[in-house]
């Protein structure tokens, strides 16, 4: 989230589209419910069910599946041809006036450069005119054809309504009320947020969906200012923390990324990471990568980690390519893989294709589970009959499972949505003898550690070097772990504006990010956590719940990240003279000589209104951006592509077989034959959450068994009357993948779509049960989930993609 | 359908009063309704957060068991935080069962193996499953580890074991396994960011 949970309170319009707060984050939905109270908001739901959120909205419109960007492009260009956009803020606060390429094109569906052999483009041209100073050229009067304002008016003027209705199945007198809702915050006086989850991040173009909804966002000025932003609802209570702490193929803590191959002169690793500003006066505050990274290193390798072997580079590994979990499960399914660990972790639930998935796991040697409940991936093995129907005595994997802590047994600190680090501590003893994970893995390492000892082997130095400080080091504790990740000074440090000045002496903990040197004088596990704990103690375990302000900000209630800003890019609340947009919604402000403000300001702390330091200063423009230069593999606008498996087998955007579906997405040889056509499987799917279950977990929750207990799929009369299936038949739902058996429950709330001239019916599938559990035993939802990802992230495509239905 | 005093509190704390259930008629009876004596006099109060979704609801969790040698302490009560900023006390129906989560029969007790094409866990001790298991990681990355590519350039990874990391364990135990996990050079390593 830009913002916060309670900060939605702050909203005049709030936009819930790809999610469903009432239904799946239901104490962070009771703030929509406060702004409409207090403030008098709207509350708006485009869906292709008419869900939880919807019941309670001033507004509904249904939308097919996977369509949104068809929706998002549409808004865009109604706002462009109504003018309803902040003319002060694009102008300032986004490359609106940005000179782009000569050569840069779209045509048919395609940008410039497409290889179609590799499914990819070679980029080259997707990049701004330069001057002769190397800064980015601009045109202030935006008539320069070549500006992103006009190539971004052009793009979207495709988008006519007529247009957003045939593709998105959304009446078009229902998509215009939408856009005029979403209109009536282009003034400075009113703010739309907008709520999305997974129903925008899991499709082959999730990404760009998501880029389209900041765009809507940063033409009202909606971005940087109270009761907007972009809220991503995230699913689990600490995945913002491990993605902040990097536990993914490509990261490192903090959003630094680790080397490719082709980067290995730590030199050039680091000045890539590291850019000059693109036009005069920005911070492009990346140019301190080099700091972040070197305390990174510290903390990691300690005394082994100096000048002279620039910090361990070499030890890092250095990828040849991504190994997502889609890449993970192809090389295991073709037995490139022979050993894996899961830890609080169940793939065969919630990766796609649980076909592909048993064949996969059936191919290792040894697999390591760490969880605090018995999942059906421990148990992929066995055999329950159709629900998993393997043949254990053929399967040779040799299966460890490891009890765990949950959170009543454990002290630590959970990153919510909102960024904010909150401490819990332990309550309970775990059962018989669960450990914690930090346990675990302190007890893999050690023993690791010395094997390596006593027989050497492969590359023994980082596993014999990793410093590990910690009092008792089979048992690290979250105390010594926290104060790690926030840093600490290894030698006394010096105020660099008075050197005579010591600001912390050797050991003492750092008070943020911008006490971090790379010359090895600081350590820090990672630097977006910089504040977390401090010499004063551990910020997390604040507990003051004041809100002097008013605002919902409770600036110290626990921390956020960065620096305990609780709104990201808040420099943009004001406009450029310094003076906020709004004053009921002052957020910070130039006083004269410094920033000021009710939130910790996202900038430079002493910049001047004159300078013209862009607000964005994380990139290197100082502005926000509508193009996005080489950044996504698919374009620099985002455009509509139909879901890798469509009902209506054309893009009505363009007649390019090529453009189907997301011309960049990865897909697998071998999975080519395991994706459906419309003929066989006619009916869009779509799986989704309910709010008495936590994905695969509370199936073995007993009171949450007994509220949801049994498996079924939501599908509409008109369907139901077509196929003659009544409430509470048995039906099997079947995709190229595999099938379903579930109890039809026959609603009005999923209606059938007309699309591009024919009727689209959609199907919702919950996705709660499995083979184990104290709910009724029913089968993994992602059976039927295509075996492609969103071509950026490789987030599975499993909101949209192609079903039969029958009565069985 | 009978529902005992107990089963109703419960299914009232999670959030059932919009329900079918009290509208198709099962509300209590008026002997349920009794007070019934105070047992958090004696409990430990704790401040937790719901490890569900992301809105990270403030929880009280009430344990019994003073922590002195050979008392184990274990959760008999949990419910929302008042002073919480954001879900200012209350909880969804997922959060107010937290109880029987703790508690679940299918919580893991003990290390555990299912040998090679057999059809049963067998219970092992921790220092069986670490030395087994690090045997294999060892054996693995001594055999696979890549210290060069095709073109001579040092890359030093692990790429035949691969790792997928937990989102409702804390940061710190997140931060740790980051640690462990990258040390052995391993880019098979996701989390569930990616789903
Ligand atoms: S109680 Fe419900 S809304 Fe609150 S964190 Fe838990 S799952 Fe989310």
């Amino acid at each position: 989230m830009t913002n916060t949970w309670s900060d939605i309170k702050n909203a005049d319009v709030v936009l819930i589209m790809g999610g469903n707060a009432a239904e799946a984050h239901p104490c962070g939905f009771k703030w929509v419910i406060e702004a409409k109270k207090l403030n008098k908001a709207k509350l708006v739901v485009v869906d292709p069910r008419f869900t939880r959120s919807a019941s309670v909205a001033d507004y509904y419109a249904p939308i097919r599946t996977g369509t949104d960007i068809a929706f998002l492009g549409g808004v865009i260009n109604y706002l462009l041809t109504n003018d309803k956009i902040q003319h002060e803020y694009v102008k300032a606060y986004t490359d609106f006036t940005f000179l782009v390429d000569d050569n840069f094109s779209f045509e048919n569906g395609l940008y410039s450069g497409y290889n179609a052999e590799k499914r990819s483009y070679d980029k080259s041209t997707w990049q701004y005119q330069r001057g002769a100073d190397g800064y980015v050229l601009t045109d202030p009067t935006l008539e320069n054809p070549r500006c992103v304002y006009q190539l971004m008016k052009k793009h979207y003027s495709r988008y006519t309504p007529d247009v957003v209705s045939n593709i998105c199945g959304t009446p078009e007198k229902q998509f215009l009320k939408v856009c005029e809702y979403i209109a009536s915050t282009s003034g400075t006086g009113r703010v739309m947020t907008i709520m999305y989850a997974l129903g925008w991040t899991q499709h082959s173009q999730g990404s760009q969906i998501i880029r389209t909804g900041a765009m809507v966002q940063l033409l009202l000025g909606n971005i940087g200012v109270k009761g907007g932003g972009m809220n991503a609802l995230r699913g689990h209570s600490n995945i913002q923390g491990l993605t902040d702490l990097g536990l993914m193929t490509n990261l490192l803590p903090g959003y630094m990324t680790l080397p490719s191959e082709k980067e290995a002169d730590y030199r050039a690793y680091i000045d890539k990471r590291a850019p000059k500003p693109m036009r005069p006066n920005q911070m492009s505050y990346w140019q301190n990568y080099e700091k972040f990274h070197v305390s990174l290193m510290k903390a990691w390798y300690g005394k082994a980690a100096t000048a002279d072997n620039n910090w361990c580079f070499d030890w890092l590994p250095k990828l040849d390519k991504p190994h997502d979990v889609l890449q993970v499960f192809e090389d295991m399914s073709h037995g490139e893989v022979n050993g894996y660990f899961c830890q609080g972790f169940n793939p065969l639930a919630a990766f796609p294709n649980k076909h592909k998935l048993n064949t996969a796991l059936a191919k290792l040697k040894y697999l390591v589970i760490m969880d605090p409940l018995a999942t059906e991936t421990s148990e992929f093995w066995k055999n329950y009959g159709d629900l998993n129907d393997v043949d254990t005595a053929s399967i040779q994997t040799t299966v460890f499972r490891l009890p765990t802590t949950c959170f009543a047994e454990e002290s630590g600190s959970l990153v919510n949505s909102a960024r904010w680090l909150q401490w819990h501590w332990k309550g309970a003893e775990p059962p018989g003898e669960a450990k914690p994970d930090t346990e675990i893995m302190a007890g893999l390492h050690l023993h690791l550690r010395e094997l390596y000892k006593k027989e050497g082997g492969a590359f023994p130095d980082p596993i014999l070097n990793l410093d590990w400080p910690y009092k008792i080091p089979h048992e690290p504790s979250s105390e010594e772990l926290a104060k790690e990740f926030n840093g600490k000074a290894l030698e006394d440090l010096a105020d660099p504006a008075d050197p005579t000045k010591i600001i912390r002496k050797a050991g003492e903990q750092l008070d943020g990010f911008a006490q971090l040197r790379a010359d090895g004088s600081t350590a820090c596990g990672c630097w977006i956590f910089a504040g977390s704990w401090t010499q004063a103690g551990n910020q997390m375990a604040r507990r003051d719940n004041a809100d002097p302000y008013g605002d919902g900000q409770t600036q110290n209630w626990a921390w956020s990240w960065p620096a305990n800003r609780r709104i990201l890019y808040n420099r943009a609340s004001a406009d450029p003279s310094g003076k906020p947009w709004d004053s009921k919604r002052r957020l910070v402000w130039w006083d004269g000589k410094k920033w000021a403000g009710d939130d910790v300001p996202d900038f430079a702390p002493a910049s001047a209104p004159e300078v013209g330091m862009g607000p964005f200063i994380m990139n290197p423009e100082g502005v926000s951006r509508f193009f996005a230069r080489d950044m996504m593999v698919e374009g620099p606008f985002p455009e509509h592509y139909e879901p890798t498996e469509t009902p209506i087998d054309v893009n009505p955007m363009n007649n390019n077989p090529q453009a189907i579906y997301n011309p960049a997405a990865r897909i697998f040889k071998g999975d080519l034959p395991n994706f459906g056509t419309s003929k066989e499987f006619p009916y869009a799917a779509t799986t989704y959450r309910l709010t008495e279950h936590f994905h695969y977990w509370t199936k073995h929750v007993h009171i949450n068994a007994v509220l949801q207990p049994q498996q079924f799929v939501e599908i509409g009369e008109g369907l139901a009357h077509e196929k003659g299936i009544a409430n509470g038949d048995q039906v099997q739902v079947s995709s190229k993948r595999g099938y379903i058996r579930a109890v039809a429950v026959v609603t009005k709330r999923i209606r059938a779509l007309k699309v591009n001239g024919k009727t689209v019916h959609q199907v919702g599938i919950p996705i709660h049960w499995g083979f184990l559990g104290q709910a009724k035993a029913g089968y993994i939802a992602n059976t039927l989930v295509p075996f492609v990802g969103d071509a950026n992230t490789q987030t599975p495509e499993s909101k949209s993609f192609l079903v039969n239905v029958e009565k069985i | 359908m009978h529902v005992s005093r107990r089963g109703f509190f419960k299914v009232c704390a999670a959030g059932m009063s919009g329900s079918s259930l009290v509208a198709m008629g099962f509300a209590p009876t008026a002997a349920l309704a009794e007070v019934r004596q105070f047992k958090l006099a004696h409990t430990t109060e704790t401040r937790n957060t719901c490890p569900y979704c992301s809105v990270a609801c403030g929880l009280l969790v009430y344990s019994i068991g003073d922590g002195a040698k050979n008392t184990k302490a274990k959760v008999i009560h949990i419910e929302g935080d008042p002073d919480h900023p954001v879900n200012r006390g209350t909880l969804c129906p997922k959060g107010a069962g937290l109880l029987d989560f703790v508690s679940s029969p299918a919580r893991l007790k003990y290390p555990e193996v299912r040998e090679a094409g057999t059809n049963e866990w067998k219970r092992i001790s921790w220092e069986e499953a670490y030395s087994r298991i690090t045997r294999l990681m060892k054996d693995d990355r001594d055999a696979n580890f890549i210290e060069k590519n095709a073109d001579g350039v040092t890359v030093n990874r692990w790429l035949s074991t691969g790792f997928l990391a937990a989102s409702a364990s804390p940061s710190e135990a997140g931060y740790i396994t980051h640690k462990v996990v990258r040390n052995l050079g391993m880019l098979a390593f996701d989390n569930q960011a990616r789903v």
